[in-house]
């Protein structure tokens, strides 16, 4: 059983590193795609002909895109992102700190919705078809059928233009004390939970129920047991690797939503960085962020399906 | 049961059972798709003319809607978007729909290297986060409206693909389908008429909440200036344009959400109450 | 005697999707003595497992127990609230399910779940329990009862299932027990084991309780009394000797005809002179990747060879997992075999369905077992039956449409069915489609697979008549692939039995009741008979049933 699971898990990682490489691939050429000459377009239309080929030599841009792909991950292998070609600086450089930033904002929105999410799919699942759960579940379809952004904007114009609490849509980089990192971080972070706890608590109500329809739940009724055990004790284990199949999920809907909220609180984190690029045309930084952003979402997806492998009795 | 049960005439009975909130939820996507083709004969004012001299406004008798961030008028704005955001999301499900269910069902009855390939590939697709495939994507080709569909509809193909195959997957391991397929019947003919009728419900379900997904990105794109560019706007360009208005709580940037969420939700709705067909298990 | 359990006048009733409420309890009474097993015997959709629920005051999802009372120990189970109901499940009633398999929990070690109910209602102290489980275990033969209860149920066969679920009713020595059919699932090898467990606990101490099934021979090895229920409703109830042999009720009678084991007249030729029209050589199939010399990971079916004469009938038999269903998929071609071939109608047979022609392909047609999953569910008896008959025989609309009613016409369903579509069709009728669309291709052989056993007793038999009828008049070959002895003894000319993969004995019915080979031994003996004292004068040799069965 143990080498069965051992190669179910190498099996899954295989299939995460092929599609890691075909991602790559992908990014790449998406964005190599791009009609126009890169060293006319850095050069501007002003230079001379023997400039502009004598940066297509030293930027390789004539030899087969092949290599050039392989040349170009062979760098992010070893850390080396290329250069902006907006303003010079080396993209990992530019990326690091904005990283750490987005990561912050993450994990404060994770730490904060995954218990709330939680308990209120599994709770909701309990009290099936009562007034809570009704309530709950028309809330759910309300936030998952309206764009994230507007999210933000009822959050601004709750905070900021109703409440009077916060200030609208600005992001203060001075941060001394722990109020001022509740105000910066309040309004993002609400938003943030508000639209990745939907669709957490709608696929762990599912989840549960899922379970509690089994017969083995019906078999643990009829020996008398209450609604907590038949939930906490017969549903609950099999449900969880569901249940992280979905917290996993959700947070790779984090990655999406970041974008919008970056964008709408002005907060300097890479999505904001990856759509300024996008303006600029600004390829190496596109690149860099979109395989950032890709294997982050592959090492949510790879680590959710690894979990629901451990976590299924049937291979214990 | 003996064949005693089944000759007794059975009584007649209405075939459908029709959910209120349902009923509701289709007549709003009725109103926007009428709004949508009707738009240039219905609008009040030109959708370029300033007509108010403040901007802004508030909703008033002659600007229903109120004024955008140049003093244009909103209603027409709104009923001219929605001709952008349902025309792009209708034209990228439909494109995602078919070659997406196609697909699935084809590797589905085929299987083994086929199958493979397709799924891989697929998979690979479906682990870029949408909207940075878009982001992408815009900032190789730009982003005229063919462009806008054709990325939409191929962020959204891997989700039929794999929705509709792990139907097909299930209807292909059913004996009518081994029958068929040792009576000698042509892939053509197992997916027409032996696959594709008994998936069609739940397929048809997963395309209206993929349609939901794509209005959602393509205003999320709109909204990040990335998505349908001046002089045309969808409803997520309205809310970009005036999202200056925020701070006065303007209706020029909260009615277009409205607009948004309006259809969504509607289209949610209509899915969760769709007509159900009445089974009596007396029938049985 | 007092009565132990008392049902007066219950009524259930049940919300169809459309919202309407059928009864499908109409009025029920019922009486169960201090140690009396009583067995509610009907068909699929009789209401008997309905009843035995409500004696823990539960009923499933869309049902409702909306009237009459059951009074069990003194107490009315239909009065009581939730709360009162939980308190007696499990400690005074408990059930054993018919699928063990599905009712325990596979997150959980069986021990905890055997325990669990004198956790929940706090009967004697845990370590009583444990070592009052290991007791139980021991008295129901399980093997290793020391340590069974340290494995997750999916590391114990469905027969060790079965009896730990009785182990996890019986623990808190409930009053009355509920048995839902719980040897259905099993081989009939390991239904005896099960069987002579279930009796010998019930005798020693003396339970009462409900014995749900749809076959006499097994209620007649362990009621007292039989109850006999269609349609929501008792029709007759007698002690299990009056029932068995002086039936009053048409019903009855018309279910002991359909167990009773019924000789036809088969045409008196002998097989082995008769011109072959199929054979199988040395067929090996498997599953699964291959290995290096290029057999496939696992066997199902090993080296076995048959032989089936023109318009002759021969019976595959063997228990679950024995390559019976494997090797009917390598004969339609749905499964090709890795070694040996098929020869039909001294034609050697493409190994896969599409290295043949169409004309081999129509000649020999495959019926499935379940008439839900062989029909299309989106088409029309109409559809399903005209297929056949355009893509073979190329027939335009109006020949095809006489020739549908004729197919409908043979097979004994009403002409006015033809526009139904299958979810529409009782059991019976989806199976007569579905063989009427193996008739429409014209074969020469069709393949049987398990066809009458998804069907109640009567429905089968009249499915077995029709059969015949139409051998007679179409010189049909079939062969039919079943773990129902019975059946297969009443039509088949020759009989083989497979074990684990390999053909081990070819009898005639006429031999059955001498078999050379042990295992035939066994699994003939092992097959109940409407016999009270059957399962107490069964002697089989513990060796056989050691080397056998040991899945």
């Amino acid at each position: 059983m143990k080498h069965r699971i051992a190669s179910l898990v190498l099996a899954r990682l295989a299939i995460a590193l092929v599609t890691a490489i075909i991602v790559s691939f992908a990014v790449f050429f998406a964005t190599a795609m791009l009609p126009g000459d890169t060293a006319t377009i850095l050069l501007g239309q002003a230079a001379t002909p023997e400039a502009v080929e004598g940066l297509r030599k030293a930027m390789h841009l004539d030899d087969p895109a092949i290599f050039r792909f392989l040349r170009w991950l062979a760098g992010v292998v070893h850390g080396d992102l290329g250069v902006s070609y907006a303003n010079n600086m080396p993209v990992a450089k530019l990326i690091a700190g904005r990283l750490v930033n987005t990561l912050k904002l993450a994990g404060l929105t994770a730490v904060i919705s995954v218990p709330l999410a939680l308990t209120l799919g599994i709770t909701a699942a309990m009290l099936r078809d009562t007034l809570y759960d009704r309530c709950l579940t028309i809330a759910i379809i309300g936030v998952v059928s309206v764009p994230e952004f507007m999210i933000a904007t009822l959050a601004v114009l709750l905070f900021a233009v109703y409440l009077n609490w916060l200030p609208a849509v600005s992001f203060t980089s001075e941060i001394r004390t722990a109020y001022d990192f509740a105000r910066a971080y309040a309004m993002p972070v609400v938003t943030l939970t508000v639209v990745i706890s939907a669709q957490m608590i709608r696929m762990s109500r599912a989840a549960v129920i899922e379970t509690l329809n089994t017969p083995y739940v019906e078999m643990a009724l009829l020996k008398g047991a209450s609604r907590g055990r038949l939930v906490l004790r017969h549903a609950l284990p099999n449900a969880l690797g569901p249940i992280v199949n979905a917290v996993a999920l959700s947070l790779s809907y984090l990655l999406g939503g970041v974008i919008i909220v970056e964008t709408v609180f002005n907060y300097p984190g890479i999505a904001k960085l990856m759509v300024d690029a996008v303006s600029t045309r600004d390829l190496p930084l596109i690149q860099s962020c979109a395989i950032i952003f890709c294997f982050g979402y592959l090492l949510l997806t790879t680590t959710a399906d690894i979990i629901a492998i451990l976590s299924n009795p049937r291979l214990r | 049961m003996t064949s005693a049960v089944t000759s007794t005439p059975r009584r007649p009975r209405f075939g459908y059972r029709i959910n209120a909130v349902g009923v509701a939820g289709a007549l709003i996507v009725l109103f926007w798709i009428v709004v949508a083709f009707a738009a240039p004969a219905i609008i009040p004012h030109p959708i370029g003319d300033i007509v108010d001299t403040d901007y802004f406004g508030p909703m008033s008798r002659e600007l229903w809607l109120g004024s955008d961030y140049l003093g244009r008028d909103m209603t027409s704005r709104i009923l001219m978007g929605a001709r952008y955001t349902l025309g792009i999301s209708v034209a990228a499900v439909i494109i995602a729909g078919v070659s997406g269910v196609t697909l699935g069902m084809i590797a589905a009855i085929t299987g083994g290297a086929v199958d493979m390939v397709l799924s891989r590939f697929l998979d690979a697709l479906n682990s870029i986060p949408s909207k940075l495939f878009s982001l992408v994507v815009v900032a190789a080709v730009g982003s005229s409206i063919p462009v806008l569909i054709v990325t939409m509809a191929v962020i959204y193909i891997p989700g039929a693909y794999r929705f509709a195959r792990a139907l097909a997957v299930n209807i292909n391991t059913m004996d009518f389908v081994v029958v068929a397929r040792i009576r000698g019947e042509s892939l053509f003919y197992l997916i027409r008429a032996e696959i594709l009728p008994n998936i069609i419900g739940p397929v048809m379900v997963d395309l209206g909440l993929r349609f939901v997904f794509i209005v959602l990105l393509l205003s999320g794109l709109s909204f990040l200036g990335l998505g349908v560019k001046p002089p045309y706007a969808d409803w997520g360009a309205l809310v970009r344009e005036n999202i200056g208005g925020l701070p006065y709580a303007a209706p020029a940037v909260i009615v277009p959400s409205l607009a948004i969420a309006s259809l969504t939700i509607a289209v949610n709705l209509l899915i969760d109450n769709l007509p159900t067909k009445i089974r009596d298990r007396e029938a049985s | 005697m007092r009565s132990l359990v008392q049902i007066r006048d219950l009524v259930v009733e049940a919300t169809t999707d459309s919202g309407r409420t059928i009864e499908i309890i109409k009025g029920v009474d019922l009486d169960i003595a201090e140690g009396e097993i009583v067995a509610l015997i009907g068909e699929s959709g009789s209401g008997k497992t309905t009843i035995a629920m409500t004696l823990m005051g539960y009923a499933r999802a869309g049902c409702k127990i909306v009237g009459g009372s059951v009074v069990v120990d003194g107490v009315d189970m239909v009065a009581l609230p939730e709360k009162g109901r939980a308190a007696l499940r499990g400690a005074t009633i408990a059930y054993v399910p018919q699928s063990a398999a599905a009712a325990f929990n596979p997150a959980i070690r069986i021990m905890d779940q055997v325990v669990e109910v004198v956790r929940i209602h706090g009967v004697m102290p845990i370590e009583e329990a444990r070592a009052k489980a290991v007791s139980l275990f021991r008295a129901l033969s399980l093997p290793n009862p020391d340590s069974i209860g340290d494995r997750y149920p999916h590391q114990v066969s469905g027969g060790q299932l079965q009896r730990l679920a009785a182990a996890m009713a019986l623990i808190a020595s409930p009053k009355v027990l509920i048995f839902d059919e719980p040897t259905t699932a099993l081989d009939v090898t390991t239904q005896v084991e099960v069987l002579r467990a279930f009796k010998s606990v019930i005798s020693a101490n003396r339970i009462a309780g409900i014995y749900v099934s749809h076959d006499l021979a097994v209620v007649a090895q362990i009621a007292d009394r039989i109850v006999v229920l269609r349609n929501g409703e008792v029709q007759e109830t007698g002690t299990t000797a009056d029932i068995l042999a002086r039936a009053q009720h048409p019903y009855t009678q018309q279910l002991l005809a359909a167990v009773a084991p019924h000789h036809g007249s088969r045409p008196e030729t002998s097989a082995t002179t008769a011109e072959a029209l199929l054979e199988v050589h040395e067929v090996s199939v498997g599953y699964g990747p291959l290995r290096s010399d290029g057999r496939p990971a696992i066997l199902a079916v090993e080296n076995v060879s048959l032989r089936v004469a023109r318009g002759r009938n021969l019976g595959i038999i063997g228990e679950s997992g024995c390559g019976k269903s494997t090797l009917a998929r390598a004969i339609a071609g749905i499964l090709p075999p890795f070694a040996g071939g098929v020869v039909f109608d001294g034609r050697e047979l493409g190994r896969s369905a599409r290295s043949r022609s169409p004309d081999q392909l129509r000649q020999v047609q495959i019926v499935f077992q379940h008439a839900d999953t062989a029909l299309n569910p989106a088409q029309t008896v109409e559809d399903i039956l005209g297929r056949p008959l355009t893509f073979y025989h190329g027939m335009a609309r109006k020949p095809r449409s006489a020739r549908i009613d004729q197919l409908l016409d043979m097979v004994k369903l009403p002409r006015s069915l033809r526009l139904r579509r299958p979810a529409e069709l009782s059991g019976g009728q989806k199976q007569r489609v579905n063989f009427a669309r193996a008739l429409a291709a014209d074969p020469k052989l069709i393949v049987c697979d398990e066809i009458t056993s998804a069907l109640d007793t009567v429905v089968a038999a009249a499915i077995i008549d029709l059969l015949k009828e139409l051998q007679r008049e179409l010189d049909l070959a079939y062969v039919f692939i079943s773990h129902d002895l019975s059946m297969v003894e009443a039509i088949c000319d020759d009989i083989v039995v497979m074990y684990r993969g390999r053909k081990i004995e070819q009898i005639t019915p006429e031999a059955m009741a001498r078999p050379e080979h042990p295992y035939t031994q066994l699994l003939l003996s092992s097959v109940p008979k409407l016999d009270p004292a059957w399962l107490d004068n069964l002697r089989q040799d513990p060796e056989q049933v050691r080397e056998y069965c040991q899945h």
